[in-house]
């Protein structure tokens, strides 16, 4: 199950002609899908396009309405590759996933895909994981696109536009015989507005139309003699029809009020940003009517030669907003404009930034520096913006750089990922430090403070295998981290089945918390619910030990600090050779409180005797030295500050946000750490036993508590 | 709708920032701003960049809206606050305001800041071995500068006491603010759409209005620290004869903090403990006045007897069985918990995991140390009491257990532990006493260095070393006249990390002082 449920979504899918659409960009581009007659979606979740397809998922009765094959696929690469089935029939498919990353996975199949062509639209929609908030490296989809000569698509951010790419995406691949890629920016699958919605469309043929009538052809095929076709085709025939279609149908806009001596070409997805720039500097208004010409490229591959060639005509300057390096837009209009022997001037990585996100501060610069180099007639002194430069050197602002901590993502509350990398902790202590080698997933943040546990990490399902090279006879052995995610992505058989053929002598921790945690909560194989439309209950252990893993071991409750701590210590002094797994399991705290907590609360309302747990901590045991902080970082483990003029440091506290999972108990323990804690069970409804005990237990315990504080002689408090 | 405002908003959108740690529900107070709007004839544009600092990182919701246009085209609207561009800022933790103000989206000219103030302290201040905690004034004092207006009240705790979140108790400050051109019934009516928690939402945001219009005035924490008086008598006579000497045996400036000292000592033990801790500040208190002590506020005096208060109560088992059995712990507990003992039962789990070191301490000092001397026999012990001990002191049985270990309280002189504590008490002591008359500073800083032992097994072995080496390194600098500003130095450094890691570049520091010239300007040893 999900974390959460996406049921109210799943109603905005069923909207039709003369509705009006509200809500999240990637939201509209899922309903685009139903409204183009798509016939069979797959994708791998990943911020920023998780909601797609997370709702898909809950959409189960919807597609089996109009025959829409949805497929939660294995990784990216899977996703790819199930395009295939628009390679023969005419039938509308979507892949999605997270890019740059995702598109590095699926890079083989797309290649594949590329070189055969399409009959049916084939459309990839790649939430470009870029600028704040990305949690990737900073690369570009872009050059992807032009390897293989896939179409890309870069629409304006609000829903309308987005929607429209959709439809043009598809229409556009059909008519080129070539997939084509919709590129949407984090800020613009998460952009809130509106759209007039349509009916979806029943697929014009479904996959079980095309499962029971197949077809093939050879040409299709990447094989010589076919593949060298493929790449004459590709500039012969596609890359024409494509440039046909795309100025016929206008799918890049011009913004020109009069003419103007320089221009700004831009990516669509920076139209809102350039546009409020250009606002700011007085040169456009709201509505986005502009005193310099916008030539937006909702294609930014390829590039229509004759349309750069025309806007170009009869201006000085042009300046090309291209987010992202290395530029190939820029490099792209320079090489146009030359052979066409116009002699505007381009700019571009300069005077704009050459890397990094380009912000709307950071195009008002730039946009400021090209127009006022230009045409300094339009640049007027009256800017709506105050300096800020006062502001940002006044004392007290400087003093904040110094103060304000870091905030990185971390452990939720209650995290079964936390007493994992407590025991790893413990055991580095005893054995000394060692390589380990780190994966993708929410157990990365264990690269942070307090675990400061990581060196590298390689890629999805790729923790292992990054830790291939170090097999040698040591004194150590490397240590590598993978999630349940990773595992089944890529891990069982790179990184896994890596380790056992190479014989390598190395422990392999699986964090396995029951979902694809980090992107969402999705259902894997290994899940432990059931889930009526997917296989799961598939368990990791079995897995690794059906390749070839002999040394298994299995923690059913990751909270049980000290038996991980042990289980680990044997893995890394064990005699036995070659890869060791420990498959570290507890269900992820977020999903399991969506779940557990309205159930629990119904109870109690209900009258049902019901035990919640917490922790605390007594204050007047705590010393301050926040040992137990170091092996936790939960966010309901903080610290406070007493009154006790005494005591200089602020003691550990918990508050009422804890879930009581028990590892500040079980750290303590197997830390040695103070015996501050104490775990609080509150029996809500309690029985008649339950009081009766209580109240005999109060009463002895009041008195020999009574007995004991006569005799004492203390000062008063 | 006043004037102005409506003029604004038809020619430049409203902006607002909501910055937020993930999972504190800036979503949904962007979401309800939003739907406001919408409902009053704006268009709203809501964007975010949840990804991965939906785990409890910083992260920033951004919301533009402005009029319905008369042209009927879509407005233009930015996906991120621009610097000097933001109207409103909403800021759902103290440091995120900070976070806020050096991103640039707040400015004098512009932008009215509303500023929940209480702290979610960050991994990287929660973890250090001292007090990490970032310094609220600053946040405090900055906003002040450079918010055209500020806002700033506890939202959080005025949601808690409304059985809401912060996002309910926030948007009644948003609504107060006056910043978006729509009466308080507007807001309400959003959080009524929502439909969920709706009763407890709105008393939250009722209380967050209120607070919010009473112009609450920036506040800074204050320390929280103050020390008791001293009572003329407490009608115990051992207590009195105690309080009596402080009165006319100890100077009037220091009173206070010895009694607090005393205070904890006699709770630790006895009274008769408490004439000792009387004993041991008497030289202390001589030599601090033997040596100008006055002049300096007797800070001598005051930090020895809060440090040596500190020491002689040392952490030991019997101390936290006794504070675990006392029924004052049970009534905190009760009310940290939230427990109705009309309604509920509450059972309580303590936590122990004796080593065989402690063990050992708590033993008459000579059969203590006779195991000590037999590491074979000290193994196989070990092996026996190894592992954690859960007591459930709710229960009688788990209760008496601890009743009895506190009531070893009365043999505990003898223990091997407390021979030790006093031994090394009075090393210190002597060390602080005969640095006095050459360095009155340098007396004070070893004195506060006691300050680095605390805890238990492992960390109290840590503070331990720490301590010796923070002495050693006073060793090395011992002669220079800015030694006392060195051994401060090197404390703080020991207090940065676990291991000492910070101190050790200390240390190193200091060792090259010795063959390098004096300087009069010198580096921070940290």
């Amino acid at each position: 199950m999900a974390e959460r449920s996406f049921a109210r979504e799943v109603q905005d899918l069923k909207l039709g002609a003369g509705d009006v659409f509200r809500g999240e960009g990637i939201l509209a581009i899922t309903k685009a899908l139903l409204e183009n007659g798509v016939g069979y979606v797959s994708g791998y979740q990943g911020a920023p396009i998780s909601h797609l397809m997370d709702v898909l998922a809950d959409a189960e009765d919807i597609l089996g309405e109009y025959g829409i094959r949805f497929e939660s696929s294995a990784s990216e690469a899977t996703a790819a590759a199930t395009l295939a089935a628009s390679v023969m029939y005419p039938i509308r498919g979507a892949a999605v996933f997270k890019s740059p990353v995702g598109t590095n996975v699926a890079s083989d199949a797309l290649a594949n895909l590329a070189s055969g062509g399409v009959t049916g639209g084939a459309l990839i929609i790649m939430g470009e994981d870029y600028g704040e908030g990305s949690s990737i490296m900073q690369e570009r989809s872009h050059a992807f696109a032009m390897k293989s000569q896939i179409w890309l698509l870069d629409p304006r951010p609000n829903l309308p536009s987005l929607v429209k790419a959709v439809g043009d995406g598809f229409a556009l691949s059909e008519a080129s015989n070539t997939p084509v890629m919709l590129e949407v920016r984090i800020r613009a699958c998460h952009v809130t507005g509106r759209f007039n919605t349509r009916d979806n469309k029943r697929p014009a043929m479904t996959v079980k139309d095309a499962l029971e009538n197949p077809r093939r052809d050879t040409n299709r095929i990447v094989l010589p003699p076919a593949s060298y076709l493929h790449e004459r085709e590709k500039v012969e025939r596609r890359w024409p029809a494509a440039v046909d279609y795309i100025t016929k149908h206008k799918l890049n806009e011009l913004f020109s009020d009069r003419p103007s001596g320089i221009g700004i070409v831009l990516q669509g997805g920076m139209y809102n940003s350039v546009v409020r720039a250009l606002d700011l500097l007085g040169l456009a208004d709201i509505e986005g009517n502009s005193r310099v010409p916008l030539y937006v490229l909702n294609v930014t591959y390829p590039l229509i030669d004759e349309e750069v060639a025309a806007f170009a005509r009869g201006k000085s300057a042009l300046l090309v907003v291209e987010e992202g390096q290395p530029a190939y837009i820029e490099p792209a209009i320079h090489a146009i404009l030359r052979k066409r022997d116009i002699n505007t001037k381009v700019f571009g990585k300069d005077p704009l930034p050459l890397a990094g996100e380009y912000t709307t501060a950071v195009l008002l610069q730039g946009i400021r520096t090209f127009v006022s180099d230009h045409d300094r007639s339009l640049i007027r002194n009256d800017s709506r913006l105050p300096d800020m430069k006062p502001v940002m050197e006044h004392p007290t602002v400087k003093a904040l750089a110094t103060t304000v901590p870091p905030r990185p993502p971390g452990f939720c509350t209650g995290c079964p990922e936390r007493p994992i990398f407590a025991a790893l902790k413990l055991v580095e202590r005893e054995l000394g430090t060692h390589h380990v080698a780190a994966d993708i997933g929410c157990h990365l943040f264990s690269i942070n403070p307090p675990f400061n546990i990581g060196a590298t990490t390689m890629g999805y399902g790729l923790g292992p295998a990054s830790a291939s090279a170090f097999n040698a006879t040591a004194s150590k052995r490397s240590i590598s981290i993978m999630g349940d995610g990773g595992f089944w992505h890529n891990g069982l058989t790179s990184s896994v089945g890596n380790a056992v053929y190479n014989k390598n002598d190395s422990l392999i921790v699986v964090v396995d918390n029951h979902y694809s945690a980090a992107t969402g909560g999705q259902d894997l194989l290994s899940s432990r619910v059931g889930n009526k439309s997917r296989a799961t209950q598939h368990t990791i252990a079995k897995a690794v030990q059906g390749v070839g893993v002999d040394w298994v071991r299995q923690i059913d409750d990751t909270y049980d600090v000290a038996k991980l701590r042990d289980t680990i210590r044997e893995a890394l002094t064990s005699t036995e050779k070659g890869p060791k797994v420990i498959v570290a399991s507890s269900e992820c705290m977020l999903n399991k409180q969506r779940r557990e907590r309205p159930l629990q609360q119904k109870a109690i309302n209900g009258g049902k005797r019901v035990v919640k747990a917490r922790f605390g901590v007594d204050e007047d045991i705590c010393t301050g030295d926040h040992a137990c902080i170091r092996l936790s970082g939960c966010p309901s483990l903080s610290v406070k500050h007493t009154d006790d003029p005494l005591k200089e440091d602020p003691v550990a506290s918990i508050d009422n946000t804890c879930v009581g999972c028990g590892n500040c108990g079980e750290v303590a323990e197997a830390a040695a750490l103070c015996p501050s804690f104490y775990r609080a069970d509150v029996v809500h409804n309690p029985n008649s036993i339950d009081r009766l005990l209580a109240r005999l237990r109060i009463a002895v315990i009041g008195w020999l508590a009574a007995r004991r504080e006569r005799r004492r002689i203390a000062f008063p408090a | 709708m006043n004037q102005e405002q409506d003029q604004r908003a038809t020619d430049r959108p409203i902006t607002v920032a909501v910055v937020a740690m993930g999972g504190q529900g800036g979503g949904v107070l962007t979401d309800w701003i939003a739907s406001v709007g919408e409902a009053n004839g704006f268009v709203t544009q809501v964007t975010s960049v949840p990804g991965v600092a939906q785990r409890t990182g910083a992260t920033v919701y951004y919301l533009e809206m402005i009029h319905r246009r008369a042209s009927g085209r879509a407005p233009v609207l930015a996906l991120m606050p621009v610097p000097g561009d933001v109207d409103l800022v909403v800021a759902s933790e103290l440091m995120e305001a900070g976070r806020a103000i050096l991103r640039g989206i707040v400015t004098p000219e512009r932008t009215t800041l509303i500023v929940s103030s209480q702290r979610a302290y960050a991994v990287a201040e929660k973890e250090q071995p001292g007090d990490g905690t970032a310094d609220s004034a600053t946040v405090h004092d900055a906003a002040a500068v450079v918010a055209k207006r500020c806002i700033v009240a506890d939202f959080a705790a005025i949601a808690d006491a409304n059985g809401s979140v912060i996002s309910a108790s926030l948007l009644g400050a948003v609504a107060a603010s006056g910043v978006l051109p729509f009466a308080r019934d507007a807001f309400e009516q959003a959080v009524r759409s929502g439909g969920v928690g709706v009763n407890a939402s709105l008393k939250a945001f009722a209380a967050g209005f209120d607070e919010a219009e009473r112009g609450t005035a920036t506040k800074t924490t204050p320390d929280g620290k103050s020390l008791p008086h001293v009572p003329e008598r407490v009608g115990i006579p051992a207590l009195d004869v105690l309080l009596q000497r402080v009165r006319e045996h100890y100077p009037p400036r220091a009173q206070r903090m010895i009694y607090a000292g005393l205070r904890h000592v006699v709770d630790f033990q006895d009274a008769a403990y408490g004439l000792e801790f009387l004993d041991r500040l008497a030289p202390i208190v001589a030599s601090d006045l033997a040596n100008n002590g006055t002049t300096r506020g007797l800070t001598l005096t005051n930090e020895v007897a809060r440090q040596l208060a500190r020491a002689m109560a040392y952490d030991d088992v019997i101390r936290v069985a006794d504070l675990k059995t006392r029924s004052a712990r049970g009534a905190r507990v009760m009310r940290e918990v939230g427990v109705d003992q009309s309604l509920q039962v509450l059972q309580t789990t303590e936590y122990f995991h004796p080593r065989m070191e402690e063990v050992c301490a708590t033993l008459p000092a000579r059969l203590g140390a006779a195991i000590e001397r037999r590491p074979r026999l000290f193994k196989m012990l070990a092996r026996m009491i190894a592992g954690g001990r859960r007591v459930r002191t709710d229960t009688i049985w788990g209760y008496v257990q601890l009743y009895a270990i506190a009531s070893r309280k009365q043999k505990r002189r003898d223990t091997l532990r407390h021979g030790r504590e006093m031994v090394h008490i009075d090393a210190w002591l002597t060390r602080v006493l005969a640095t006095v008359p050459a360095n009155y500073d340098l007396a004070v800083e070893l004195a506060k260095s006691r300050r680095l032992i605390k805890g238990y097994s492992d960390t109290m072995s840590r503070g331990l070393s720490k301590y010796d080496r923070v002495l050693a390194g006073a060793e090395l600098v011992a002669a220079r006249a800015d030694a006392a500003d060195w051994v401060r130095r090197l404390r703080q450094a020991a207090l940065l990390d676990e291991s000492g890691i910070a101190l050790g570049g200390a240390l190193k520091t200091i060792a090259t002082l010795n063959t390098a010239p004096v300087a009069t300007e010198h580096a921070g040893a940290s």
